[in-house]
């Protein structure tokens, strides 16, 4: 025995003893420190590492039109999302996905650039997917970790263009409007509205989006919805009732598109009291074509179109208002006891006025001879109204123009309506052009709606509903009326009655003779809108005479003149007054969907052996 | 043979340590992520453990003598088949980004690296055992050095960073053992320190000046501690063209070692995950089979080198406290049994094979918990893997024949 005789070893076994209790105790103290003292922090890292929130988007509430028909509903439609845990992996997964369904590298961007606003959450790659992409997609799962096909409720406008500009589309919301909190309650990945009734209403419509939480992987392939982690299941948004009759509506677009294919305007019906009827901007886009994140090709052609097809050119187009202002000269006229209906102008028309050094023209060059108030109103005599403007003169004008709301805007509960342009006084005039600088020949055109004169049809067909009814107008509206104050034309009901004799006479003898709504007692008036191409044409008319049911405005751009726009407006007033209740059996009712959210078809991993 | 000879504590520990162990490896395979390898990982260590209970009942027949006899020839054998892995040796599973394994016409055999660290056990124990007294020079530690210093250099060129430094441990483990002073080990051990610390100028400079301190201190002798001196400054230098000797991985596993935030998606986050998994077990842990990390393959290589974590989730620090009392108990045992051996070559195996045990036990648990830098080294009876589970069997049969001479002897009473 030498080096390692036992009675040698005392020592050395003392040590090593020590150093494994050491030992032992340094690992336990390690391990204590993490799965004791720091539990709450390594689970918390634990549930982020693995759990993943899937937004659950709420259905949008629908949109009926006045008899319960459906304007805009969800189907079930198919969202295909991507969880990645980095760029990189998304990238490849996308490359793989590409060779299974055409996406085009702007499209692929657009997924990344999701994917770095909220790369916990799974990057949005396609919404309405149908059943067989979606099979085609889950038969390649094996290639596509990080795959999520989720059942979600799809806005469908079954009535595609007809309802584009009521309605507005809608789309994802933007990080920018996340952080400026332009969307109360919306979430990264909602859907909000971007228009119309849509953006209008959004805040009822849209509902509160749920939250799902899942498992994931290492490779950020989901494993299974997470039980122990309660989800927030969406609550659905609420459906809104507008005043729109659709069959209207559609007939109007059918209308439009079979009979003035290229022409660009817009057509609007509404009740007396404002419920709006029918909202028509032509031309159109399909609404549907938004859902799901707008392809890149179509967004560029709506926004590069010249003919401007997202405008909503009721209510945000101003036009020189033309020859239906005149109704608001001789309104001001009669306020002011300037006339009165058997008024005769000191000049007869000679097909125009001389004024000054100047002659302004009357649109009807063989003159119209001596007329009084209501033959100068169904003539549309300018002449006449010239005068009619000289002798209320320009600041009373202004005055009475601007307490008859024709500087204000009219109201209407959507979208973002242009505000009409008529100067509150003269200082307006001074201010723009010198004291000096402009003359009394401006009260001249502002009388037959022309100059500084710029009104939206909407404006207008508050105007003319106030006349068609008992002089009194409310706000024009869709679902609810937001201004209740009403403005009223100021005038005596003989003097309302005698300009109702006028505008029935426009339509039975006068400017809009010819658009054939006689049997129907039309009344309204035509406009030509002067501009530097071709001028425009307006008709606004009401009927029935005694009793109007509907009002129905309509300006067509380079049109020429109002009487090729009035038979139109004609058709649409017949078809309302007309249908029988028969087309409204015909029409689909049908019971909105109230879809509830499903996070479906997840990815199930072989478990066999558990 | 008298069944009384038999070391019934060590079987019956080494038993619950396998079981443990197989049970954790069937776990690890249990996840939502499919993967094969991982799935039938426990019957195929099942079959390895059948194995090894075999050898080892063939390794307790056989005479000390004759293993005494055969080491070098044992070690020659390791050295040899080293060198040719070195030169053939393919990567696989664990270890797939170094050369290990030695396989022939596509059939791996095994990691020769453990025939190696038993025969360089058994060559230091013949040699140590042959020395009346220990050495009290460096000149008296130069064959030890050698003797495991050729494997140590040759698996460092596969390159295996573990295995180097189980060589490191069986060394020093053996040399203390062997009654070499600690003072001289940490001499010997001193060069290493001056590598570490030559990181930082301020630490090496402390260093540095405590090793004269030491020197003078200790008296050892001139010429030693001008050697001793002059290598520890060498080292300083080296330290910086060593470092860039080192494969990228390596490095990145000592900066992530010291900090595993600085690079979270990549070196780090083996580290990470596997604290994460840990710490996410808790006191009692998230049950048996059902750790969340686990089963979603968030831990690296879980059924091999971080079995240990999978522990940590899955039964929480109770579990952990429990096996790590189990491994405490049987190191006693084999420190026990290592002290009442019949012969010096006998009691050196054994704790040759505790220092070798007990250092796989360290680093790989170490670094799960991020105590030590992460090194793919496995955990004795527990990690999924044939010739580590052979070797760790056969060991714990050389143990029980030297228990067993012991009592036959009357010397266990000592």
């Amino acid at each position: 025995m030498s080096t390692v005789s036992a009675d040698r070893l005392r020592d050395r076994v003392t040590a090593v003893q020590g150093v494994m209790v050491l030992t032992f105790l340094l690992l336990a103290g390690a391990f204590f420190r993490a799965q004791v003292v720091g539990y709450e922090d390594y689970r918390l890292q634990s549930q982020k590492n693995r759990l993943r929130q899937v937004p659950l988007l709420a259905p949008r509430g629908a949109i009926l039109d006045r008899n319960n028909l459906v304007i805009a509903e969800n189907v079930p439609g198919y969202t295909v999302k991507l969880f990645a845990p980095s760029l990189d992996t998304l990238r490849a997964v996308l490359g793989r996905l590409r060779a299974l369904t055409p996406i085009d590298s702007a499209e692929v961007e657009m997924i990344v650039r999701r994917f770095r606003e909220a790369r916990y959450q799974p990057a949005l790659v396609f919404s309405g997917a149908d059943f067989a992409m979606v099979s085609k997609l889950e038969e390649h799962r094996f290639l596509l970790p990080g795959l999520v096909v989720q059942t979600e409720p799809r806005r469908l406008y079954s009535t595609h263009t007809a309802v584009a500009h009521l309605v507005g589309y809608v789309g994802e919301v933007s990080e920018d409007e996340l952080t400026r909190g332009r969307f109360p309650g919306s979430r990264l990945g909602s859907i909000v509205g971007r228009d119309g009734l849509e953006q209008q209403y959004d805040s009822i419509l849209r509902g509160v989006d749920g939250v799902q939480y899942t498992e994931v992987d290492a490779r950020g392939r989901m494993v299974r919805e997470q039980v122990s982690t309660p989800s927030l299941a969406p609550i659905a948004g609420m459906q809104i009732r507008t005043t729109i009759d659709l069959p209207l509506q559609e007939y109007i677009d059918s209308l439009w598109r079979a009979a003035l294919p290229d022409t660009r305007g817009a057509l609007m019906a509404m009740t007396p009291d404002g419920k709006i009827l029918a909202l028509y901007s032509a031309p159109a886009f399909d609404p549907n074509d938004f859902i799901g994140g707008i392809a890149a090709p179509t967004w560029l052609s709506l926004n590069t179109d010249p003919a401007k097809p997202l405008i909503n050119r009721a209510i945000r187009g101003t036009y020189p208002p033309a020859s239906p202002f005149k109704l608001a000269t001789a309104v001001i006229a009669l306020r002011r006891g300037v006339v009165d209906f058997t008024t005769h102008m000191p000049q007869p028309c000679r097909g125009g006025f001389q004024f000054g050094n100047r002659f302004f023209k009357c649109w009807r060059r063989e003159g119209h001879g001596s007329l009084d108030l209501t033959g100068a109103i169904a003539a549309s005599c300018d002449a006449y109204f010239y005068q009619l403007g000289l002798r209320i003169g320009l600041p009373s004008l202004l005055e009475e123009g601007n307490l008859l709301g024709f500087s204000e805007r009219s109201g209407i509960d959507v979208g973002s309506e242009s505000k009409p342009l008529l100067p509150a006084s003269v200082k307006y005039y001074n201010d723009r052009y010198g004291p000096r600088g402009w003359s009394n020949a401006a009260v001249l055109n502002l009388a037959i709606g022309q100059g500084e004169n710029n009104q939206s049809l909407v404006g207008m067909m508050r105007f003319y509903a106030a006349l068609a009814g008992n002089g009194t107008s409310a706000a024009p509206y869709l679902v609810r009326q937001h201004d209740s104050t009403t403005r009223s034309l100021g005038l005596t009901p003989v003097q309302l009655a005698g300009l109702k004799a006028a505008l029935c006479r426009v339509v039975q003898s006068g400017t809009a003779a010819g658009s054939g709504g006689r049997d129907l007692n039309v009344c309204g008036k035509t406009g030509t809108a002067q501009n530097s191409g071709k001028d425009h044409g307006w008709f606004i008319g009401y009927a029935p005479a005694d009793n109007p049911k509907i009002v129905v405005g309509s300006i067509m751009e380079s049109k020429e003149h109002g009487s090729s726009v009035a038979p139109y407006v004609v058709r649409v007033i017949r078809r309302f007054l007309t249908a029988s209740d028969s087309s409204l059996a015909k029409a689909r009712v049908r019971v909105p969907i109230q879809e509830d959210s499903i996070t479906g078809a997840l990815a199930k991993p072989d478990t066999a052996g558990r | 043979m008298r069944r009384d000879g038999l070391d019934r504590p060590l079987i019956l520990v080494a038993l619950a340590l396998t079981v443990f162990g197989v049970m954790m490896v069937y776990s690890a395979g249990q996840t939502d992520v499919p993967s094969v390898a991982a799935r039938g990982a426990w019957i195929r260590q099942l079959i390895w453990l059948a194995v090894g209970i075999v050898g080892a009942s063939i390794v307790f027949r056989v005479n000390f003598r004759i293993l005494e006899w055969a080491a070098p020839g044992l070690y020659i054998l390791g050295v040899v088949l080293l060198l040719v892995t070195l030169f053939v040796g393919t990567g696989a599973g664990t270890a797939a980004g170094s050369k290990s394994w030695l396989s022939i016409g596509g059939y791996r055999l095994g990691q020769p690296v453990e025939l190696a660290k038993l025969a360089t056990i058994f060559l230091l124990a013949r040699y140590l055992s042959s020395l009346r007294e220990p050495p009290r020079t460096l000149k008296g530690l130069l064959t030890p050095v050698v003797i495991a210093g050729v494997p140590l250099i040759l698996v460092m060129g596969q390159p295996d960073l573990g295995s180097a430094i189980v060589f490191i441990g069986i060394l020093f483990a053996m040399l203390f053992w062997a009654g070499v002073s600690p003072r001289l080990l940490l001499l010997l051990a001193s060069p290493a320190v001056s590598l570490l610390l030559a990181a930082d100028t301020r630490w090496w400079g402390a260093w540095m000046l405590l090793l004269f301190l030491l020197l003078v201190l200790w008296r050892a002798y001139v010429s030693e501690g001008v050697l001793i001196y002059l290598v520890n400054s060498a080292m300083g230098v080296l330290a910086i063209i060593l470092w860039n000797q080192l494969k990228p991985y390596q490095q990145n596993r000592l900066i992530t070692f010291l900090n595993p935030e600085s690079d979270p998606v990549h070196a780090g986050y083996q580290a990470i995950q596997s604290m994460v998994a840990i710490g996410s077990g808790g006191l009692l842990g998230t049950g048996f089979l059902n750790g969340p990390q686990k089963r979603l393959a968030y831990l690296p290589e879980q059924y091999t080198d971080f079995i240990f974590a999978v522990l940590g989730e899955e039964l929480g620090f109770v579990g952990v406290f429990a096996a790590l009392g189990l491994f405490l108990m049987f190191f006693w045992i084999l420190l026990r049994i290592a002290r009442r051996a019949t012969d010096p070559f006998s009691s050196l195996v054994v704790f040759g094979i505790l220092g070798l045990l007990f250092t796989h036990l360290f680093e790989n648990v170490g670094m799960t918990i991020n105590v030590m830098p992460i090194t793919g080294i496995p955990l004795p009876f527990f990690s999924y893997g044939g010739s580590f589970l052979l070797s760790c069997a056969l060991a714990v049969g050389l143990v029980l024949r030297v228990a067993w001479d012991s009592r036959l002897s009357g010397y266990a009473d000592v």
